[in-house]
């Protein structure tokens, strides 16, 4: 955007810039100032699908508050897993995927408009960094319920079983006899994936290795399996829920943009002005953006708020993931001779049992062209401008800002009458009426 | 709302290089003009369902539909419909896509009310082949649904897609690249279903009805060979009886429904 750049003559950064990013000061596109991460949902679970061909890693974040020995893990999948297909990921490397692809909030300064305009030789991207329970039931008893154990391990906190079952109601059975608290009506969301012969992942805490650990938290549970299936079990979870949960699903593959091919997905609403005072309050502008462009799907979308190639950002919310941290996650390509890039998609989706009747099935395009969620803020020249261009300028600044208010208020639902309050000083002025307006009114 | 996610640009690139085609194609294969009508539905077709970040893939999608049609042709009649070749053409050699989910439900809901409305109006929507093969997919869908204990939900889901739309009322339903006899069409529409239902759920391809009729498009010879029939032709002949008139074939009632 070369008129922009040219506008821009003076970038200043805040403090909170400074903090987060401090190498995107020279960044072309404006700096980051604040993100909105998935912390902000409640209730947001976070998975990252890594993909190349069949081969899958599934790395699933555990964000579980409550009595250890309540929680219970019950995920179908292709295949028994053997022990080396199990994993325990690192929490930090998920945080840190969640920082870089978060929806972020840029400034830009306007200059001094009694001033020549200068040309800004910014730098259109950053390089990436050059480093690149056992269960104790009865097999008799299990039998009898139609569910076949088919292997057990502890890994790490976790104790594992993985089970293959006949019926679905013998394995709910089997589930509760065996002292995992499922919800009720689960075997209804259990049977679909019975027919289709998918086993059972079923992990529950081992609360005296957790102890041992010293872990205050679950640490993330991965999975690495071949699959000709590109999707994510999302019925069983609505099965205990009581409302429209968010789920924030990062892809990492090889070629380009993950999308559903069963569901719509659209892009977040990006690259908009909005008024400065967001700053102060990103996380519930982005909240009411969501909802609202959540609705504007009709409940029924995967919301894409970002897609790019692992190698660079821009602006940075967060440094790019480190070829080490990619491997954490799982990205199994980059074996050391080969730093073969990897593309994010962050695919935010809140589901409910009425919109969502079907799990997600996903495709991998060649799509590579980049998108982030993004919003602006420009600050007006804050100088006594008192040249003859200044009055124009000041006009241009009122027509900003009054174009602010209405995107605003469209992509949150806020009403103008609070925006322009919020404003305060920066509200734009109604517009001097015209004689005749006068004249009649 | 209805957000199809396709550049500005893209749909009148296409209906140019269609008709361009057409023109082209007419007057070098030295055939009878048979008018711009199937360049244009092709055009709707990979409009609506082609997606690529590659400026000129669209254009070749358009080029290799349309001349498809007079190049690929055994005994008189082509044998790839042409949009379901342009658009395998291109997913397979140069990286584009089919987004089949992107119309959202409540356009796919107008939209099947749309054709329905259509089907009621104008009799070439009442094509044998696109109803025998909606039959057979909604079938084949309904009993899978029931096999797993889903909800009926799912079916409604599954069917409510702007691309299988398109792939009826517009792809298959293509009177010039299926079978002459009337038994025959609703054969091939069934194996169509069938074909792209088992690549579905059981080898979890993308796209499957698109591969399936392409797959299946080269037996419609063979089997207009083995069960002969009266050829169909656009309704354009009733108006020009002279323009699409060939030595071997009587003129026909107008659709394809009314052939025996």
């Amino acid at each position: 955007m070369p008129s922009a750049a040219r506008n821009l003559l003076r970038v200043a950064v805040s403090a909170l810039a400074l903090l987060a990013a401090p190498r995107s000061a020279h960044a072309f596109c404006g700096f980051y100032v604040a993100q909105a991460d998935a912390k902000l949902f409640n209730q947001a679970s976070q998975v990252v699908l890594v993909r190349d061909g069949e081969r899958t890693v599934i790395t699933m974040s555990n964000d579980f508050k409550g009595e250890l020995t309540d929680f219970a893990l019950v995920v179908p999948v292709p295949a028994v897993l053997e022990r080396d297909q199990i994993h325990i990921g690192e929490r930090k490397h998920l945080e840190h995927l969640d920082a870089y692809s978060s929806p972020r909030l840029v400034e830009y300064f306007d200059e001094d408009p009694c001033q020549e305009p200068v040309d800004y030789d910014g730098r259109m991207y950053k390089s990436a960094p050059t480093t690149a329970a056992a269960e104790k039931m009865s097999s008799a008893r299990s039998k009898t319920l139609g569910v076949t154990v088919e292997a057990q391990y502890t890994v790490g906190e976790y104790d594992i079983v993985i089970l293959s079952a006949k019926q679905s109601d013998g394995l709910e059975t089997w589930l509760r006899e065996s002292g995992y608290k499922v919800p009720a009506r689960s075997s209804a969301a259990l049977q679909p994936y019975i027919k289709q012969d998918m086993k059972f992942f079923v992990a529950k805490v081992n609360v005296k290795n957790q102890r041992a650990g010293g872990f205050q938290y679950l640490r993330p549970l991965q999975m690495a399996f071949e699959s000709k299936k590109f999707m994510l079990p999302i019925r069983l979870g609505m099965a205990n829920a009581d409302g429209p949960q968010d789920l924030v699903i990062y892809t990492l593959t090889r070629k380009g943009r993950v999308e559903s091919t069963n569901y719509r997905t659209v892009k977040v609403p990006s690259d908009v002005e909005i008024p400065g005072f967001v700053k102060g309050d990103f996380g519930a502008f982005y909240k009411a953006l969501f909802e609202q462009a959540h609705e504007k799907a009709g409940r029924r979308a995967l919301l894409t708020e970002y897609f790019w190639d692992m190698g660079w950002c821009d602006p940075c919310s967060a440094d790019p993931l480190s070829p080490e941290e990619l491997k954490g996650l799982g990205v199994f390509w980059r074996d050391g001779q080969s730093y073969e890039t990897a593309f994010l998609t962050r695919l935010h989706v809140r589901y409910d049992s009425a919109h969502f009747p079907e799990d997600l099935v996903f495709q991998e395009t060649a799509d590579q062209q980049t998108f982030q969620g993004r919003y602006i803020l420009r600050h007006a020249f804050q100088g006594q401008a008192q040249c003859s261009a200044a009055k124009g300028y000041w006009e241009r600044v009122n027509e900003r800002r009054e174009r602010e208010v209405q995107t605003l208020a469209s992509l949150t639902g806020w009403s103008q009458a609070t925006i322009r309050e919020r404003m305060g000083k920066d509200a734009p002025k109604a517009k001097e009426p015209t004689w005749y307006q006068k004249l009649w009114k | 709302m209805l957000h199809f996610d396709v550049p500005p640009w893209q749909p009148p690139l296409i209906i140019a290089t269609a008709c361009a085609t057409q023109w082209g194609m007419t007057r070098l294969m030295r055939v009878p003009d048979a008018g711009y009508r199937s360049a244009l539905i092709s055009s709707l077709g990979l409009s609506l369902l082609l997606r690529t970040d590659t400026p000129w893939v669209p254009a070749l999608a358009a080029f290799v539909a349309i001349s498809s049609k007079f190049v690929i042709r055994v005994r008189g009649k082509h044998i790839f419909n042409p949009t379901n070749l342009g658009l395998a053409v291109c997913m397979l050699a140069l990286g584009a896509w089919c987004s089949p989910s992107q119309w959202g439900e409540s356009a796919g809901l107008l939209a099947w009310f749309g054709i329905f409305g259509l089907a009621v109006a104008h009799r070439s929507f009442r094509s044998d082949v696109s109803l025998a093969f909606l039959a057979s997919w909604v079938a084949l869908k309904a009993g899978r649904v029931l096999y797993l204990g889903q909800r009926p939900e799912v079916l409604l889901h599954q069917l409510n897609v702007g691309s299988l739309i398109l792939f009826t009322f517009f792809m298959i339903s293509d009177p010039k690249t299926t079978p002459d006899r009337r038994v025959a069409r609703v054969g091939f529409a069934a194996s169509v279903a069938l074909l792209a239902f088992i690549l579905q759920h059981g080898f979890w391809v993308n796209n499957a009805l698109i591969w399936s009729l392409c797959l299946l498009s080269p037996a419609v010879p063979l089997v207009d060979r083995l069960l002969p029939s009266a050829r169909f032709r656009w309704p354009v002949a009733v108006a020009h009886p002279s323009i699409e008139r060939t030595p071997e074939c009587p003129p026909l009632p107008a659709t394809s429904s009314a052939s025996p």
